[in-house]
């Protein structure tokens, strides 16, 4: 497939223009609303940029529609945790859109304790020609008032505007790591690294707790949850994922608690592949449902895996995401960098999955074909309209020119956060502190 | 100064204190691998070398004011690991040694045993304090609705009534303004109990024994705000 960049765009510095790259703007995380019209990311300095795509041009009907940015808040706020004595990152975890049911978009941004609403609308028109006020809003000299007449409304530039509508907070006492909205549209569910907990949209000052493995001495504490998400279609059904690489699939018709899985989902660790590190790489970073509702879709620190909800033994796809750092687990350990959690996304067919991974490098998995490719964000090779070249990472032995080593691969520059358009092949691409907009060229719609 | 459990770090603190610790860290990196995955050393010295890093990094961890939870049980995880393969009879599948001398892995397991055991179970110990005051039972019971209702506090605070639940948009805003002008740093959040609600006044005698670090109760508390109010010479003891 060729893959060219439709557009790239920097987050919005509204304080700091002269500065570029400072650790506020790196991007958190990516998401698509459900028509894939508006992009929305949030950074680590609590800050939230939506992006819009602009409609086609019939003049140019060759250049698809481009994303520019719509709107810039500020969704959370350093805060300090006065009982405990602790700070409280501004950082945006996570983004949820919630499904369109009127001309407001609404969605949901969380940062470690506290998620919030909000409700973003446009306005176009204004009314003129008050009878008691200027077009300043200063009331008039009534004397000056010698007929009626009625306000009309004119159009003006567009103004979005963005409102907090619901805060939901003191929900959780550890770091929230995933956020879901419900099919129900009612409903959404909070996770953090040992509680999961269920919202009603309207309700702030209460949730439900669905899923509890805090175990009653903090000592036995071997696992913890990892993300969350709902099933797309069944309102009762939820997965998540842990630190040991297991998913469970949970009913809630079942019980109150789900405490107890209806299903797990758990490989067997590979004896060949076993080490000192087998428990890290195994821990689940992210899981995604398919669109279709029956497949989920998990990243761990070194494959992507597709599972078929029917079989829990073991996925039904594997994919190596970059298998050549299966020799430098050691050094990666030490530097942290095996605790990094990428995420991985469907495209809307379900029939391609992508995930990120070092040296700003992303990797696309195409199901049926079962062809891969690596592809590179950045500045230097994606100028606007350029077909993006494939990489390739080599070992050592026979080298191609444009290939690059093990050893000269950036592990500073990491694609945590991904996103695929839910209906083309349009793709959103986090690579630190810059967004990256790339569209298939040669399939412009998912095939 | 406030007291404190957790140690408030800026950012910037933090991250040079990364930098040195990795720089620290990066010294004894012998077995870092630059070839082909073979096994470069004897598994037992290596060992002792992840050993150490594990250690290292569980310490930094927990000196975070709020450790990164899954960081942290994977480390220690991997300890448990790594303590498991020093164990004479444990060995890595792949690779065979000759078991060391008895006597010395005895006296290795035992100390390195007991010494890891107890700090690993003292510093997830600590853990069970981030959650809240108290290891309070979840204090709601199962209503109608499915699962279990929390109020908008967690449960170790129920006493605290000035949290309260979140009510709306203007919440954060009500919160900071509470605690602006209260200088937590007489209280020692432990002591908020819910049985010492009562709140009567103490005879005077009972505040003025203690000659140790400000610690009140809220009776107390409440005589010494009665004493500021009427602005009465404050006793010795609060100066």
């Amino acid at each position: 497939m060729g893959v060219s960049v439709l557009s790239k765009s920097m987050p919005v510095q509204e304080n700091q223009p002269w500065v570029s790259g400072t650790p506020a703007d790196i991007i958190s995380t990516v998401e698509f609303n459900h028509t894939g019209e508006l992009l929305a990311t949030g950074d680590k300095g609590g800050r939230v940029v939506i992006f819009q795509r602009e409609p086609e041009s019939k003049n140019a009907p060759h250049s698809q529609g481009e994303y520019d940015v719509y709107s810039t808040f500020q969704s959370h706020e350093p805060e300090f945790d006065y009982l405990k004595s602790l700070e409280i990152e501004e950082k945006i975890n996570k983004i949820k859109w919630l499904p369109q049911q009127n001309a407001a978009h609404s969605l949901l941004s969380t940062n470690d304790k506290t998620i919030k609403l909000w409700k973003i609308t446009e306005r176009d028109k204004r009314p003129e020609g008050y009878n008691l006020k200027d077009e300043e809003g200063k009331l008039k000299d009534l004397s000056t008032v010698t007929s009626l007449q009625v306000p009309v409304l004119k159009p003006m530039d567009l103004m979005v505007e963005v409102s907090p509508r619901r805060i939901f907070a003191n929900g959780h006492t550890y770091h929230i790591n995933s956020i879901s909205v419900n099919s129900d549209c009612e409903t959404y569910m909070s996770a953090d690294d040992l509680r999961i907990n269920l919202w009603h949209l309207a309700i702030t000052d209460r949730s439900f707790n669905i899923v509890d493995i805090k175990p009653a001495n903090m000592e036995d504490l071997t696992e913890v949850i990892t993300a969350s998400e709902f099933h797309p279609h069944h309102c009762n059904l939820f997965v998540y994922s842990s630190s040991k690489g297991s998913l469970r699939l949970c009913d809630m018709r079942a019980a109150a608690l789900c405490d107890k899985h209806s299903k797990l989902f758990e490989e067997p660790e590979d004896p060949s592949n076993r080490s000192f590190f087998s428990e890290i790489i195994s821990s689940v970073s992210d899981v995604k449902f398919s669109h279709s509702g029956r497949y989920m879709l998990t990243r761990d620190y070194l494959t992507v895996k597709v599972w078929d909800l029917n079989m829990e033994a073991r996925p039904i796809e594997t994919y190596q995401v970059h298998d050549y750092l299966r020799s430098k687990l050691c050094s990666l350990y030490e530097s942290d960098c095996i605790f990094d959690k990428f995420e991985c996304a469907w495209n809307g067919s379900d029939s391609v999955i992508m995930t990120g991974a070092y040296n700003n490098f992303f990797r696309m998995f195409d199901r049926n074909t079962k062809r891969d490719v690596t592809l590179e964000a950045s500045r230097e090779s994606s100028k606007p309209r350029a077909v993006l070249k494939p990489r390739r990472v080599c070992l050592g032995g026979k080298r191609r020119r444009d290939d690059i080593s093990v050893d000269s691969l950036d592990f500073t520059k990491k694609i945590l956060h991904t996103a695929w358009h839910p209906a083309e092949n349009i793709i959103a691409i986090a690579a630190t502190n810059n967004l990256y907009i790339f569209q298939d060229k040669v399939n412009a719609d998912a095939h | 100064m406030m007291l404190s459990k957790g140690l408030k770090r800026k950012r910037e603190e933090e991250e040079e204190e990364e930098v040195v610790e990795k720089e620290t860290l990066t010294v004894d990196t012998w077995w870092l691998d630059s070839g082909p995955p073979t096994a470069q050393a004897p598994p037992v010295v290596a060992s002792n070398s992840l050993f150490d890093l594990s250690v290292l990094k569980l310490h930094h961890s927990l000196r975070q004011s709020e450790p990164d939870l899954r960081h942290l049980v994977l480390v220690v995880n991997t300890l448990r690991r790594i303590q498991a393969s020093m164990a004479p009879s444990a060995a890595l599948p792949s690779v065979s040694s000759p078991p060391p001398a008895p006597m010395e892995t005895d006296n290795l397991l035992a100390s390195s045993d007991a010494a890891l055991s107890a700090s690993m179970a003292g510093l997830l110990e600590d853990l069970s304090h981030i959650e809240g005051l108290s290891q309070a039972p979840q204090p709601l019971p199962d209503e109608g609705p499915p699962g279990r209702p929390i109020g908008g506090a967690p449960a170790g605070l129920g006493a605290l009534d000035l949290l309260g639940p979140a009510t709306g948009c203007l919440l954060d805003d009500g919160l900071e303004g509470l605690f602006e002008d209260i200088d937590t740093s007489m209280y020692d959040s432990e002591l908020w109990a819910p049985a010492a609600a009562e709140g009567h006044k103490p005879d005077s005698e009972n505040g003025l024994g203690k000659e140790e670090a400000p610690v009140l109760d809220e009776a107390e508390l409440d005589y010494l705000m009665d004493v500021l109010g009427e602005g009465r010479e404050l006793p010795e003891w609060t100066r």
